[in-house]
């Protein structure tokens, strides 16, 4: 797939979506002719409309009005530049698990958020590039989990450790990376069991799972959050739990087609200091994608131009 | 449950109480902290406007600063129209004569839809109905097997298409229909693969299955911890679907749940359900004066009660037994069974959530802190015990607890700890037994909302 046609992908699922961030920030950087107090105040607007939240909205708005007064920013289109690079930077740039050969990974998040589904195309996606891989079922609690995984595993052609229903997640994780050894695999991949943060004995469970990994494994063990781009305010607070007790590695995006939000994503990142690896744009394989602060950034503030304002 | 904006709000108020009473520029502070908070709150920001603009007039009409306490008269408008907001009064799920009821259940990807499912079905069992459950998702890898093996665990059928009908969810939804005609059951359950709501070839599916079936209800599953996208899944699904109510799935986060606020002032359509737990049976019909209270942190306790009370009814205390504890012969078999009943509830934690503020001494609550494990403990030790020690709590002397600590793993020091709860619990039950008595007519109300 090639560089436009991806970037063509992203733009236009955050396009879609009716009450779009870019529609309302470029009928601001487009139509307002002066940088007033309304301006600003509809930029922070759209910015809170687009789940960045009202901290990350108020510390990005006071900087760009900072940068934008001390540079003497001459008109919307600067600013918009500017505003993309401001989002963009607060993305830390090094750190993607999937680079390391070999690696294990454990997939973790809050329920329904597509871990089972991104360790599929993950693991399809690491075949098509000619590694072995290993996937591991340690979602021992939501009925079918394990068969969902099964299935991803069949497309992918690849093994799967599973054990029945109710079985100790950490031990599944533990024949994993056994299984994996042996095997002499390139990427494991270990799917866990959706769980809130607020759920402390479910938490223990793993950190548990986290920690008999990495007791056994040889290869760099990676903890991955898998995050919905649909969540609000509650996305920062998943991150910071998770990251409490699992000490984060990375972040993957998904479900990013069909809303022109993710702005949570950016909070997460500026607060944690967490790089985002991949993001989810449709729902096809290939459509889960190597992630560009840059590319996102302007996506998420330009869409395509004025095509979906009068909507 | 929207623990941080009612910490939020509470702060405000707190600021204002002080002082007794208000200048405006005091109004204004207030309501712009309660804009931010429900900004926070992942309400989306034009209701959080409109709510504003409301609250300001309702402010100006009844005079609040004229008021004696203007801080509490704040919270009650704030509290008006918080309830107002989430839709007045509870809306029932409304099923009808016909044989048999259909429900259709609908929402994006991840939202909860099959466990929705199980839960709807064993919650409609227990008011009486048969429910058959139909797998109608054809898409996500062994959804059908997630459907049937929590059909299995409640012992509720479930429909799979089979065949030619195998990948075709109109033809499931219609075969599952017939089936349920054929079988006598007097309720089916539609689960649907998730769906985008800008997905045009999904969107016409949901239509052709609605279409197929003619559902007395469509249901969409929404998860409480959506941001400010769900005013437009919401928009778009009632613009297709013309859906009938919304079940709040994954509330027992910590999401703050602004999703519940926005939907029915955006799209009209009523909250009936809330989910609550990871438990076939953690579903609750949603009280939007109850929700609105928590939002303020006035606690949830007719919840809590609600739920005690359907506890003790699957336990069946005897007549007998309530003699025996009013007589105060409280035993550790009671100590046991209230440990159970404190589980179904959903542990220290849940309970915790559901008191009000005040009560907890008006501290936010660590919950790490609420040690289930203590519980756990506890149960242990009366587990090593024997029956007539259990009845006969009198009997433990030294021997029989060092028997009892070797027993269960644990130290003399911890049985004497837990005896001396124990008798501490038994002389409470003495002192309230007969304050007990005298509220019994407390269920007969009960009984009466249920039936309205």
């Amino acid at each position: 797939m090639s560089e436009l046609s991806w970037r063509e992908r992203l733009t236009r699922g955050l396009s879609k979506s009716r009450d779009r961030l870019s529609g309302q920030i470029n009928s601001l950087l487009g139509h307002t002719a002066e940088l007033d107090e309304d301006f600003w105040e509809g930029l922070e607007e759209s910015l809170v409309g687009a789940d960045f939240g009202l901290t990350a909205t108020e510390d990005i708005v006071s900087e760009l009005r900072r940068v934008s007064d001390a540079r003497a920013l001459p008109d919307a289109t600067a600013i918009k530049a500017e505003l993309v690079r401001l989002i963009a930077a607060e993305f830390p740039t090094e750190g993607d698990p999937f680079q390391f050969v070999p690696v294990t990974v454990l997939l973790v998040g809050v329920n329904g958020t597509g871990k089972t589904t991104s360790a599929g195309k993950l693991a399809k996606q690491a075949v098509d590039e000619g590694k072995t891989v290993l996937l591991g079922s340690a979602d021992t609690f939501r009925a079918a989990a394990a068969e969902q995984l099964d299935v991803w595993a069949q497309r992918a052609d690849v093994e799967i450790v599973r054990r029945e229903r109710g079985s100790d997640p950490a031990s599944v994780a533990f024949e994993t990376v056994e299984r994996a050894e042996a095997l002499d695999c390139d990427l494991t991949i270990i799917d866990t069991a959706g769980r809130l943060h607020n759920s402390p004995d479910l938490m223990r469970e793993l950190e548990k799972v986290q920690r008999v990994t990495r007791d056994r494994a040889n290869d760099p063990v990676f903890t991955v959050l898998v995050l919905d781009a649909t969540t609000g305010q509650n996305g920062l607070t998943q991150a910071r739990e998770f990251n409490k007790i699992l000490a984060l590695d990375a972040l993957i995006l998904t479900k990013l087609d069909g809303t022109a939000k993710g702005g949570i994503a950016v909070a997460i990142a500026r607060e944690l200091q967490i790089p985002l690896v991949r993001i989810g744009v449709g729902e096809s394989i290939e459509d889960l994608r190597a992630f560009d602060p840059e590319e996102f950034a302007w996506a998420l503030i330009s869409g395509n131009g004025d095509e979906g304002e009068g909507e | 449950m929207f623990d941080n904006l009612a910490s939020r709000l509470q702060e405000v108020f707190a600021g204002l109480s002080s002082k007794g009473r208000l200048s405006e520029e005091d109004v204004d502070g207030a309501l712009r902290q309660i804009r931010l908070a429900l900004l926070e709150a992942d309400v989306n920001y034009q209701v959080a406007k409109d709510f504003i603009a409301q609250l300001r007039e309702r402010a100006i009409g009844a005079d609040v600063l004229s008021s004696l306490t203007p801080g509490q008269m704040v919270i009650k408008l704030v509290l008006d129209q918080l309830t107002e907001l989430l839709g007045g009064k509870a809306t029932r799920l409304v099923l009808s004569n016909r044989m048999p009821n259909i429900i259709m259940l609908v929402g994006l990807q991840g939202s909860g839809k099959t466990t929705a499912a199980a839960k709807l079905a064993l919650h409609l069992r227990k008011k009486g109905k048969k429910p058959l459950l139909v797998a109608a998702d054809v898409y996500r890898p062994a959804a059908i097997d997630q459907l049937q093996t929590l059909g299995r665990e409640l012992s509720i059928p479930v429909f799979v298409g089979e065949g030619g009908i195998a990948s075709d969810p109109v033809a499931i939804a219609q075969a599952g229909v017939r089936r349920a005609v054929d079988e006598m059951r007097d309720l089916v359950i539609i689960d649907t693969a998730g769906r985008l709501q800008i997905d045009e070839a999904m969107m016409a599916e949901a239509e052709a299955i609605k279409k197929a079936t003619r559902p007395d209800q469509i249901i969409m599953v929404l998860d409480a911890m959506t941001g400010q996208e769900a005013v437009n899944v919401a928009k778009a699904f009632s613009e297709r679907l013309d859906f009938d109510g919304v079940l709040l799935s994954k509330l027992d986060g910590d999401a703050r749940g602004g999703a519940a606020l926005s939907i029915r002032t955006v799209a009209g359509k009523p909250i009936l359900f809330a989910s609550t737990g990871e438990k076939p049976s953690a579903l609750e019909e949603f009280h939007p004066d109850r929700m609105a209270k928590r939002i303020l942190g006035m606690g949830d306790m007719v919840t809590l009660i609600e739920q005690a009370q359907e506890a003790a009814l699957e336990e069946e205390i005897s007549d007998e037994d309530t003699e025996r504890l009013a007589a105060g012969r409280f035993t550790f078999d009671d100590f046991l069974t209230s440990i159970k009943q404190m589980r179904k509830l959903g542990g220290l934690g849940a309970i915790a959530k559901m008191l009000p503020k005040e009560a907890l001494g008006g501290a936010a609550l660590d919950e790490s802190k609420l040690d289930d494990g203590m519980v756990n403990r506890s149960e242990a030790i009366i587990f090593s015990m024997t029956a007539a020690e259990r009845a006969n709590p009198k009997l433990l002397n030294g021997s029989r607890r060092a028997r009892i600590a070797a027993g269960c793993g644990m130290t003399v020091m911890d049985v004497n700890r837990l005896v001396k709860q124990f008798e501490e619990a038994q002389k409470a039950m003495k002192q309230y037994m007969p304050k007990l008595g005298a509220k019994k007519k407390r269920p007969k109300k009960k009984n009466k909302k249920k039936k309205r």
